[in-house]
This record gives C-alpha cells, sequence and structure tokens, in this order.
C-alpha cells in the first residue's frame, strides 16, 4: 500500500457495468517526506475520500477485494484515509 | 488505472480463442492536462469506446476481471469512457 493525496475526481458515464456507482479519484502518490512521486493514478474509491485528503491505496488484483472480487476491474483502490498529515510519523 | 486515449485498433485473425470477438484497442497513456506521454498499450475494450476517446484503463491481473474476460490472456482493459477530469490547485 502507498501513501497518497488525492488531487481530483474523475467521471465516466459509460464505465464497466461492476464499476457502476463507484466513486473514482485521482491520486498522488506521496513520499516519505509526503511530496509527490511518480505520475497521479486513477483510483476507485472504497473508504469515503475526499479531494484534498491524505489517504493510501493497494495496487494490483488485490485493489478488487474490498468490492465483489471476483468482477471489479480495478488495479488501484483507496483503502484507508490517514486522520491528518500529523499522523505520519517519519524517521 | 491510468487515463488514456484511444489512438488507435488492432485487427489480428490468429489468437487465443478466448479473446475471439473481443475489440482491440491501442491506447497512449496520457497526462491529467491531456498532453501525450510515450509507450503504447494495446488493450481490450469492454465498454464500447470509441477512436480518440479518453478512457479508464486497468493494468495487470485486474483486467481479467471485466465483465467476458473470465480467464482471457488479458492484461491491460479499457473499463470507462471519461467525461471530465477535475483536478484540484497543487498544495504544498
Amino acid at each position: 500500500m502507498q501513501l497518497a493525496r488525492v488531487i481530483g475526481t474523475v467521471v465516466a458515464t459509460v464505465k464497466n457495468e461492476s464499476l457502476h456507482h463507484r466513486k473514482l479519484l485521482i491520486v498522488q502518490s506521496l513520499n516519505k517526506d509526503l511530496e509527490p512521486q511518480g505520475k497521479p493514478l486513477v483510483a476507485v474509491d472504497a473508504a469515503g475520500a475526499g479531494v484534498g485528503e491524505l489517504v493510501f491505496w493497494c495496487r494490483g488484483k488485490e485493489a478488487s477485494f474490498p468490492f465483489k472480487r471476483e468482477d471489479t476491474p480495478t488495479d488501484c483502490t483507496i483503502v484507508g484515509i490517514v486522520d491528518s498529515d500529523q499522523h505520519v510519523s517519519r524517521q | 488505472m491510468i487515463i488514456a486515449r484511444i489512438v488507435g485498433t488492432v485487427v489480428a485473425s490468429q489468437k487465443d480463442a478466448r479473446l475471439e470477438g473481443k475489440k482491440l484497442l491501442i491506447v497512449r497513456p496520457i497526462n491529467l492536462d491531456g498532453s501525450d506521454t510515450s509507450g503504447y498499450v494495446v488493450a481490450v475494450d469492454t465498454v464500447g469506446a470509441g477512436f480518440h476517446e479518453r478512457v479508464l484503463v486497468v493494468a495487470g491481473s485486474s483486467a481479467r476481471l471485466a465483465q467476458n474476460m473470465k480467464d482471457a490472456p488479458v492484461d491491460a482493459a479499457v473499463v470507462g469512457v471519461i467525461d471530465t477530469v477535475d483536478i484540484m490547485a497543487p498544495e504544498k
């Protein structure tokens, strides 16, 4: 799982049936200093996150596990919301 | 998932039986501002996307989880057609 900041939203009316009613958010991955790292991705929301929030997301096949895992095609899912930036301890 | 633009199609008569009847598209990953990045991916279409549309592409084994894709040898699938993308101003 990786830390990321939700930086935007995506609207897609025509989409795979199993993604209906799912919120699509754009996440920017962060390094340990909470600075942007790598390219933004589109994530399915499983935690009720919103724009601006610090979240962690899951990649790969496991990303479909929060939903009906056999038929939800997602490789990037937000699975948790970090309480605040201060709740990330850095060494 | 990544955002990509459809830039072409692929026709392949000889292919795995489980890919028969599926539309193959050439998609190019794009940045949030719509500019092209490098590289292409051949993806299976599951939503009926058209040329030059912005789409959502799922990569890896999750691509197989789209409808009618069980056991198909696929690692990239188009699963949505994007209407709009909204980005908030970057903050530090």
